[in-house]
């Protein structure tokens, strides 16, 4: 396809409000708390409900980690990357290799030893993507920029090539992920059990995206960017570098989608190199559902997902292998746009 | 007449028509010449695949939007049939049945998808058929009352064109006509047929159409076409044959399963035919398809011969990355080095050297 640029600034004008002028949009948010107040009465017990809800919130907050690289990469440059989720399995393999240097320390009764060797463990993981990230965009989309029909082809072959490295280094058999003493086990309250690693997951995913969102939105870096993604040859008219600024961007998605491989690799605890593919749906619909380039609505279409998914899973068993689907398409019916559009074009 | 039947538009390259008249001439003669049952099943898979193919490039070649549900719908007309013809037994109206159903069931699917995506914009559709066709291969394990799960479903054919069936009692040409070879010939008509109806499409003005909404949407959209229309139409149309494919493969193979159906790998197969044969030139499939047929039979014996050398050579390391097992991997770096050094494929290549002569 060749890629033509639609004249939006056009229709970005067209409405003269006042200048830091957005509506706070709470729509998306009280959708996720309807379908979560909606699946009380349907599971029945308080109990269960709250392990899903906490189930769900958790392995959203991994799979917002996993996809907020991709939307901004999308965003920013409208590069189409479906060999992200390479850099997924690669953390979680990096994770697992690095968990072996530093078993001393995850094997240790102390949770100070313990939460160094996770923080290490995921550094390992982090730095590993974001090298690998830094050449991937060398090879597979600097040649590509511009093209669709090219990126997808090219990043799907990526992806494979990826895959099928990390099987020559690390081999075919499963691989081994076991979270500290610290993180294992339950955390009681009242009667209902809760894994601690759930919380920590949600946690780390609350910690990245207010991380996210500070970068974003006071920093000069983070102003470019999001004016990038907004209209990206305003940018460049204004003299900003903008391809230099978007190899930043698509390392520190690779990172941080380094980084939920890892998390991932804890949660699952033993994983195949399918692991990245096994998430690749998801978080293609996630991108789509959030709106382009949007952190929020990332984090929205992440926690829909993730708690559709477990509620369906429960609830009608069946239909659990369409409620990715079905959640999209509802979606994008509502707000074709995604839950939480950058800018509305 | 020929020029009319090939709608105008000929292979314009000296090489390419050489190389399909040889083609063709060995489909054709194949049962007679080669009387083992691996040569005529790569035979009837490059036929069947061609239709596979070439309905795909009508999609990606000429619409220029990338379906990775394309396998999908051969899986379903493969299911379609193989469902069909397992539960109500082997007869012609069930055969008929299963088929038209799946073919029904190929074109509102594709429609919904599309019309559920490609409105919005033609990269999530990109994204949301690669959902639906992983909902497609996770349904198919999951429904295993009705698909027979991993194991797939075997059935039989209906009696005149099971291979016990023999038609004349006379050899013919030293060769006994079984209900195999009547199916063998009825496959190869198929993409004979298939090859011309799709000739027929894209240079009609439909066609056309299409190219312009690939070249330039919003000035398509301009000059007063409906591109969403063309688009769904063009789908639907890919989808439908893809079906049909599919019901052949399961008819030719008496097996549908998720390996040769359902699974990721089959529509990265058909993506890399595509590609290396030539996007947007349905003969482009053809070429494909028979260098991938075949690479696909010698690649994992090369590799082991390669995997045996650099053992002594460069020790494990090197090894491991020729293991055979390791195919996908030079099949991914194949497929990469294709598109980024060759991307008008074979027969673009072919077309554009005769264009440079001829200047």
């Amino acid at each position: 396809m060749t890629s033509i640029n639609p004249p939006s600034a056009i229709d970005a004008s067209a409405e003269p409000t006042a200048l830091p002028g957005r509506k706070l949009d709470i729509a998306p948010f009280a959708l996720l708390v309807g379908v979560a107040v909606l699946a009380l009465p349907l599971t029945g017990s308080v109990s269960t409900w709250v392990t899903l809800t906490v189930a769900g919130l958790a392995m959203g907050m991994m799979l917002f980690i996993m996809t907020s690289g991709l939307t901004l990469v999308f965003g920013l440059m409208d590069v189409l990357n479906l060999g992200h989720a390479a850099f997924v399995a690669l953390g979680a393999y990096v994770a697992a290799t690095a968990a072996g240097f530093v078993q001393p320390w995850l094997a240790s009764t102390s949770s100070a030893m313990n939460l160094l060797a996770v923080a290490s463990v995921m550094a390992a993981a982090v730095i590993t993507s974001a090298i690998v990230g830094l050449v991937y965009e060398r090879l597979f989309i600097r040649p590509v920029y511009g093209s669709h029909l090219k990126q997808i082809l090219i990043t799907i072959g990526a992806m494979l090539v990826m895959v099928q490295l990390m099987l020559v280094v690390w081999g075919a058999n499963q691989m081994q992920l076991m979270p500290p003493s610290f993180l294992r086990g339950v955390h009681m309250v009242g009667s209902v059990a809760i894994e601690r690693y759930r919380i920590f997951a949600f946690v780390v995913g609350l910690v990245v995206y207010a991380a996210m969102m500070i970068v974003m939105h006071s920093s000069r870096v983070g102003l470019l960017i999001r004016a990038g993604v907004e209209n990206r040859e305003m940018v460049e008219a204004l003299g900003h570098h903008i391809r230099r600024m978007f190899v930043v961007v698509c390392i520190c998605g690779s990172a941080l989608a380094g980084l939920g491989g890892a998390m991932w690799g804890f949660y699952r605890e033993e994983f195949s190199a399918s692991i990245g593919s096994d998430v690749l749906v998801q978080i293609l619909i996630i991108t789509i559902i959030g709106g382009l380039g949007s952190i929020t609505g990332c984090l929205y279409g992440a926690m829909l997902i993730a708690l559709c998914a477990n509620y369906i899973g429960f609830l009608a068993p069946d239909l659990a292998v369409v409620s990715d689907i079905i959640v999209m398409m509802a979606i994008l019916l509502w707000r074709p746009n995604g839950l939480h559009p950058v800018a509305a074009h | 007449m020929l020029k009319h039947l090939f709608s105008d538009d000929p292979p314009r390259s000296r090489w390419l028509t050489l190389f399909l008249c040889v083609l063709f001439v060995v489909l054709l003669s194949a049962p007679f010449v080669w009387t083992s049952a691996r040569a005529l099943n790569t035979a009837a898979t490059i036929s069947i695949f061609f239709i596979l193919v070439a309905s795909f490039d009508l999609l990606l070649g000429y619409c220029g939007i990338v379906s990775f549900a394309h396998a999908m719908f051969f899986g379903i007309g493969s299911y379609g049939a193989a469902i069909a013809l397992h539960r109500f037994g082997p007869t012609w109206s069930v055969l008929a049945g299963g088929a038209a159903a799946a073919l029904a069931i190929s074109a509102i699917l594709s429609l919904l998808i599309a019309m559920a995506s490609l409105r919005v914009k033609a990269i999530f559709f990109t994204m949301s058929t690669l959902a639906f066709a992983a909902a497609f291969a996770a349904l198919v394990q999951r429904l295993s009352w009705l698909t027979g799960g991993d194991d797939g479903l075997n059935f039989r054919l209906p009696e005149p064109l099971s291979s016990g069936h023999i038609y004349f009692t006379v050899p013919l040409v030293g060769l006994d006509v079984t209900g195999k070879v009547v199916l063998y010939y009825f496959v190869l008509f198929s993409s004979l047929a298939a090859l011309l109806i799709l000739l027929r499409i894209v240079n009609s003005r439909f066609g056309r159409v299409l190219e312009a909404v690939r070249e330039n949407e919003l000035r398509a959209e301009a000059i007063g076409y409906r591109t969403l229309t063309f688009r769904l139409a063009a789908n639907c149309i890919a989808a439908v044959i893809a079906a049909w494919a599919g019901v052949l493969m399961a008819l030719w193979s008496r097996y549908a399963g998720p390996s040769t159906s359902a699974d990721f790998n089959v529509m990265l197969n058909v993506l890399l035919m595509a590609v290396v044969g030539g996007l947007g030139t349905i003969y482009g499939a053809a070429v494909g398809v028979t260098i991938f047929v075949f690479a696909q039979n010698y690649l994992q014996l090369a590799l082991a011969a390669v995997n045996a050398s650099a053992l002594k050579l460069g020790g494990e390391w090197l090894a491991r990355l020729f293991h055979p097992d390791r195919w996908l991997l030079w099949f991914g770096v194949v497929f990469i080095l294709c598109v980024y050094f060759f991307p008008n494929g074979v027969v673009g290549y072919l077309r554009l050297r005769r264009i440079r002569r001829v200047r």
